[in-house]
Formats: C-alpha cells, sequence, structure tokens
C-alpha cells in the first residue's frame, strides 16, 4: 500500500474503520492530521491525537488542583489576557512545543501573537505572551526550551504589547 | 406566653443549636423572637447574596460566628467566571463598624483579599478562628497580618483555596507570646515554609490538635514537629521524595509511637511509600484517612496500610486503589461511614486496569453496614450493581456517583441506568443529596421526584430527554434547596412551571441547557425575591436591546431567592434581570 500523508498506514495497521473499508481509514486519519498542529516530522506517532477525549469544560466534576496533583500527565495553568473578562485555564500537557502553545492560545483568546526574536521578543501583533515561573518572576515566552518552560511556568499573560516592554 | 422570665427562655434556647431549629424558635412569637436574635451566637449563610452584613448585623448583633458562602458550587468546577463575585470585604469592613465582636469567620467559595485579612486582623480582638475553604483571592501576605495581628488565634484552617505564595515569612509573624493555637492547616500552600519558625510554633503551642503540612515540609521535620507535639489528633503529613535514610526513619517511628492521641492522618504530598510503614503503630487508632493527594501510594502500599486501619470511619482514596484494594476495605473498615473515591486518570489517557468498577462499589455497599456518604468516580458501571448497593445499604443520606464518561450506558446490558439510581432513590428514604451520572432518561427523574422525599440537593448532569425530567423534581421534591444542572436538555417550560417554587430554594444553577433569554426574562419579571444571573460566554456582550434575540439560548443561569434586591457588584457580563 502506499504511503498516505507520510504515513505507511499499513505498517502501523491503524483499524480507525471496519476492515476493508481502507478509503475511510485514510480520511479519517488526513482529517486528523490536518488539525494535527504538529509541524515536525511526527510520522513516526503510531495512534493519532484522540479528538474522541476532547476536553468538555468542568469536566469532570474535579477540582484543579486536584487534577494536578493526581495526574501528572496534566498541568492546568491559569491564563489571564489583557482586556479579556474571563482568565481561561490550560492544560500545559497538551502541547509539544512554543508554536502549539501559541496557536491554542491565539484561538482561545481571539488574537495573534507577534513575530519572535531573540533579541527583540514579539514584534508585530501588539500582543505579547508572558509567563510567572516558579520563582516568581515574569518573563517572556520562547526564550528558554520548551521542556523548561513547561516545568517551570506557573501561570501565562498575554500582555497588551504597548506594557510590554515597561512591565518586563 | 411566657411563663418564665427572659433569662430563663434564653437559657433553654442555649441548648437549641442547630440553625434550623434556632430558625423555628424565632418564629413562635415576638418574644421568642427577640429572645432569640439577641442570644444567637453563630449564624449560617448559604449564599452571601441572601442578605446583606447590615441586615445581619441588625439582627443578631451579638453574634460571635459566621459562616458565609459565595460562588455556586459549580465554580469548583471552572463553570463561574472569575470575577463573578462572592466578595468577603464588604461583610468584614460593615462588622468592623458595628459592635460585633466577631470571634469566627468560616468562608467557603469567596473572594478573599489580603486587605480584608489584614482588616479582620485589627478589628477583633477576640478573633480566634479563621477557616478558609475555596476561596481565593489573598497571598501569604494576608496570612501574615493574621498571623501578627490576631493574639487570640486558636485555629487557622485553609482547605483548598487558591493562594498566591510570596514566599515570604508569614510563619514567623507569630508572636512569640501566641501560644493558643489548637489548629494549623496550611497543606495548600505551595511555597517554601520556614521550617524552624514552624517548629517553634508547635513547640509553644501546648494545644495543637490539628496540623497540616503543605509539600514543602521534609522528613526529618515532621519527625521533630511530631516529637514537639505528641498530643496531635489530626496530622496532614507533608512531602519527603527522597527515600528515607534508616535514620530519619527510625526518628520518624519513635516520634509517631508516642502519638497515641492520632485520629486522622491526610496529605502524603508527595510521599515515598516506603515511609509509610513508620505510621503502622497508629493505624488501629485512625477513624479518618484521607489519601486522595498521595499519587505515588499505591498497590500492596496502600493494602498493607488499609489492612490495619480497623476502625476507619472516613476513608478519601484514589482509584488507583482498584476493586482488589476496595475489597481488602470492605473486608477491614467495619465502621466505614464515608467514603470518596477520586479519578486517578482524569482524561482516561492511561489503560487503566486498577481503576474501580462496579465491583468495588457493591463489595463496599456488602462489607460497611454503616456506609452512609459516598462520592465514587468510575468508569463503568451497571444496573444491577446499584440496585444490590441499594438493598446493602439502605442508609445513604448522600450518594454521588460520577460515570466518567457522559452519557454512558450500563456497560453491560447497554440501558440506560434509570433503574439503578431508582432503587438508590427507593431504598435510601433519607437520602439529602444526589449526584447523578451515565445514560439518564426522564424516568430516573421521575422516580426521584417520587421517591427522594428528603432530597436536599441535586446535581445533574448530560441527563434527561425533556423538559418532564426537571418537572418531575422540582413537583417531587419538596425539600429541595439546591438544584444545579449542566448540559441538560431542559428549557423554559420546565423552568417556567412553578417560579413561586424558587422561594422555597436557595438556588438553581442551569448551564448549557434549553433556556432561553426570553424565558429568564419571564421568570424574572414577576419575582422581586429572586435575582435571576445570566452569565454570558461571549465577549461581545450583546446588551443592546436591538440587537437582543429572545430565543437565543442561555449559556449560564444562576438564580437564588433574595431578601436584598440585585447585587451591585457584578460583573459587565453578568446580566441581573
Amino acid at each position: 500500500m502506499e504511503v498516505t500523508n507520510g504515513l505507511n498506514l499499513k505498517d502501523t495497521e491503524l483499524r480507525l474503520g471496519l476492515p476493508g473499508a481502507q478509503e475511510e481509514q485514510q480520511l479519517e486519519v488526513s482529517c486528523v492530521r490536518s488539525n494535527n498542529k504538529r509541524k515536525n516530522n511526527d510520522s513516526t506517532e503510531e495512534s493519532a491525537p484522540p479528538p474522541a477525549k476532547t476536553q468538555i469544560v468542568g469536566w469532570p466534576p474535579v477540582r484543579s488542583n486536584r487534577k494536578n496533583n493526581n495526574n501528572k500527565n496534566v498541568s492546568y495553568v491559569k491564563v489571564s489576557m489583557d482586556g479579556a473578562p474571563y482568565l481561561r485555564k490550560i492544560d500545559l500537557k497538551m502541547y509539544k512545543n512554543y508554536p502549539e502553545l501559541l496557536k491554542a492560545l491565539e484561538n482561545m483568546f481571539k488574537f495573534t501573537v507577534g513575530e519572535y526574536s531573540e533579541r527583540e521578543g514579539y514584534k508585530g501583533s501588539g500582543f505579547v505572551p508572558t509567563y510567572e515561573d516558579k520563582d516568581g518572576d515574569w518573563m517572556l515566552v520562547g526564550d528558554v526550551p520548551w521542556d523548561m518552560f513547561s516545568s517551570s511556568c506557573q501561570k501565562l499573560r498575554i500582555m497588551k504589547g504597548s506594557e510590554a516592554p515597561t512591565a518586563l | 406566653m411566657n411563663y418564665f422570665p427572659d433569662e430563663v427562655i434564653e437559657h433553654v434556647f442555649d441548648f437549641v443549636v442547630s440553625h434550623r431549629d434556632r430558625n423555628s424558635i424565632s418564629l413562635v412569637c415576638k418574644s421568642w423572637h427577640k429572645i432569640e436574635r439577641l442570644s444567637r451566637k453563630e449564624v449560617f449563610i448559604g449564599n452571601c447574596y441572601a442578605i446583606n452584613p447590615e441586615r445581619l448585623i441588625g439582627r443578631f448583633p451579638c453574634l460571635k460566628s459566621l459562616t458565609l458562602k459565595g460562588k455556586p458550587h459549580f465554580a469548583d468546577f471552572n463553570l463561574v467566571p472569575h470575577e463573578w463575585g462572592g466578595f468577603v470585604l464588604p461583610w468584614i469592613e460593615a462588622l468592623a463598624r458595628s459592635r460585633v465582636g466577631l470571634e469566627e469567620l468560616r468562608l467557603k467559595r469567596m473572594v478573599v483579599t489580603d486587605e480584608s485579612l489584614e482588616l479582620l486582623s485589627r478589628s477583633f480582638a477576640n478573633f480566634k478562628s479563621l477557616v478558609l475553604v475555596s476561596c481565593e483571592g489573598f497571598t501569604t501576605d494576608g496570612l501574615a497580618s493574621i498571623a501578627a495581628n490576631c493574639r487570640q488565634l486558636r485555629e487557622l484552617d485553609l482547605q483548598e483555596n487558591e493562594i498566591d505564595d510570596h514566599r515570604g515569612q508569614w510563619l514567623n509573624c507569630f508572636p512569640d507570646s501566641c501560644t493558643t493555637l489548637i489548629s494549623l492547616n496550611f497543606a495548600c500552600l505551595k511555597g517554601e515554609t520556614n521550617v524552624a519558625a514552624l517548629e517553634r510554633l508547635v513547640a509553644r503551642s501546648p494545644n495543637l490538635k490539628s496540623l497540616k503540612l503543605n509539600r514543602a515540609v521534609p522528613l526529618d521535620a515532621l519527625a521533630r514537629l511530631m516529637s514537639c507535639a505528641p498530643q496531635l489528633v489530626d496530622l496532614g503529613v507533608g512531602s519527603y521524595e527522597n527515600e528515607p535514610d534508616p535514620e530519619s526513619f527510625a526518628k520518624l517511628m519513635t516520634a509517631i509511637e508516642k502519638c497515641m492521641s492520632l485520629r486522622s492522618l491526610s496529605g502524603f504530598l508527595e510521599v515515598a511509600p516506603l515511609c509509610l510503614p513508620a505510621f503502622y503503630p497508629i493505624c488501629q487508632n485512625l477513624i479518618s484517612l484521607n489519601l486522595s493527594y498521595a499519587a505515588e501510594i499505591q498497590g500492596n502500599h496502600l493494602i498493607k496500610l488499609i489492612q490495619l486501619c480497623k476502625r476507619l470511619q472516613r476513608l478519601w482514596i484514589l482509584d488507583s486503589i482498584g476493586d482488589k484494594g476496595l475489597a481488602v476495605v470492605a473486608a477491614t473498615c467495619k465502621e466505614l461511614q464515608e467514603l470518596r473515591v477520586f479519578p486517578s486518570d482524569v482524561h482516561g489517557e492511561e489503560d487503566n486496569n486498577a481503576a474501580v468498577t462496579e465491583v468495588g462499589l457493591v463489595a463496599i455497599s456488602a462489607g460497611c453496614p454503616k456506609l452512609h456518604s459516598i462520592l465514587y468516580f468510575c468508569k463503568q458501571m451497571t444496573n444491577a450493581a446499584l440496585i444490590a448497593v441499594a438493598k446493602n445499604c439502605p442508609n445513604f443520606i448522600r450518594f454521588r456517583l460520577c460515570i466518567l464518561e457522559p452519557h454512558k450506558p450500563d456497560h453491560i446490558t447497554s440501558q440506560s441506568l434509570d433503574e439503578g439510581f431508582g432503587a438508590i432513590v427507593q431504598a435510601c428514604k433519607g437520602l439529602r443529596r444526589l449526584s447523578v451520572s451515565g445514560l439518564l432518561t426522564d424516568q430516573v427523574f421521575l422516580y426521584i421526584g417520587m421517591y427522594a422525599e428528603q432530597l436536599e440537593m441535586l446535581s445533574i448532569a448530560f441527563a434527561g430527554d425533556t423538559d418532564k425530567g426537571m418537572l418531575y423534581v422540582l413537583n417531587g421534591c419538596k425539600k429541595m434547596r439546591k438544584l444545579e444542572i449542566r448540559d441538560s436538555p431542559f428549557g423554559n417550560a420546565a423552568l417556567l412551571a412553578d417560579v413561586g417554587r424558587y422561594e422555597t430554594m436557595r438556588s438553581l444553577w442551569m448551564s448549557s441547557c434549553e433556556v432561553t433569554l426570553g424565558g429568564c426574562k419571564r421568570l424574572a419579571q414577576n419575582s422581586p425575591r429572586l435575582n435571576v444571573e445570566i452569565i454570558n460566554e461571549n465577549e461581545n456582550n450583546r446588551m443592546e436591546q436591538n440587537e437582543e434575540d429572545e430565543r437565543e439560548k442561555v449559556d449560564k443561569l444562576y438564580l437564588y431567592r433574595t431578601v436584598v434586591g440585585t447585587r451591585k457588584d457584578a460583573p459587565p457580563y453578568v446580566r441581573i434581570l
């Protein structure tokens, strides 16, 4: 069977549809892959991300501190955006890298983040993502390697660009 | 009417402690109303917006203890936006201005600021007890004020709060002269703790009975603390990630052996299971054990511990205990009254064979005849199991079952769970609190309305088919006080059928249901004693009249009875009709 979307389905033996319904298999996978924000080569990934397990807000009815404590696979942090009435919470463990996280934030709050450069931070859109680390300091998102960031990030704040330079 | 002088009647009233009974007494006649209100020491306010501080103080000028609850229950699960309300500051300000000699303040789901805590600490010379549950908005600076200024402080109990930890030295702020502490619980603090200050504080608190530590208190410190406080009744262990060295372990064992009064154990926030044996000597005395934060304690370690706890009355645990572990509980803990089983793998990502099922629930019901309260998270359930549970345990007062996947049917018959829950409400005549889950039709609500005569609180999620479901409940459960519903197809017909009913209840919550703006408006129209709040998810607040579509579904509706009208502190995205 030919390789499709960078994935050799036969090899990985995906069983998303009924046996024989190989057309369906391809459709499901490609649909999932187009939702998949990963830009790097994840063709070694065997199973597709689980859309069926989309998280319903407030379900199951367990307090966030319990969720974070009991399941090391989740890490909920608060996200605030200057000017938005609500704070939100996201699970940092859902993302593997900065582009994924930023995309999710952009979707959640309906804004676009600027162009990141090491020298100048975020330029262009007027919104700057920042986070509070374990020491209580406010840092620019993107400076440190992803793993270091995700294990030390306590809170996120999307600042309006005009405030960012002086505040940081 | 009065054959006795007021002082005698007042003395008699002193024996009447429950709030409801005292409320009833005050309705008998004017004279009793007056005597009662002037002698009332403890006041409980289940909804801080049902009344205001001025009226509270006017009626009960001699009050010493106040309990206030703010946000609705679903706020615990992020369903209530951040700035919704529940601010305690106006209450503290009003009490401070008055002559009330406040001694105890208990708050649940309220917004507490450092400013409020500072004001509290300075305004009441005899202040003794502060209990904060599920609150937020303050930092350790606020705690420092309490520590520094409350000279008579006996109790500082912080449960499940969101506290900004400024890593300050709040423990140092307790003056050396402070020796009155009976209870100190800071388990929910995330930052570092000044262990030396803590040790000094414990050493000078001979009356300390309850101590609950946070993550930051390591093993060797725990041993020293327990040596200073062998009189402890209630202990919350912090954490110690490393394998204990034999010397530390031995010291811990020695300290624990002396704590013959220890009855309640909790915490184990990040605990190496190998430390558990140090606690074996006191297990036989335990009546309460909370391991629901102890993700690292599993399997045999857990089972060995439980097998020693023969007198246990209350157990909070993670579902990693499994059906096998629950069978051990059933065989060992014959005095068990309350069980809570929390999910350890919240999103079902791991193929967790060890999680609990209906088998564990039935085993517990069969083995523990005194069981009256249960909270049980599981992945699957059957009607047969629920029917068996109902037969084994007709004494349930609280029954909360949460099947993790919404709409999940009986996993053997694929039917709805109507019959199972029906059996529970029919058998448990004293049932006061119920949470339902899984695949449920209107039928289950028919049963609830028919049989659950004592039901006061009902939580519904992803259940029911039509308005009839909600109507069965509203018509049947005469004692209903709190009804909370999410993601269920109940609409205006149910909402509006009996508007007067809501004044007999504390509150109603409906989110992601079928009620519309028009329905809510009609509800609010002739109900001056109800606050009908609409919480609008959408940032583009469609507040303008001309854009308003009455057929539009309301995201979140929260209504509650009140005698003080519309509140003034609501944020812009909360609309009070």
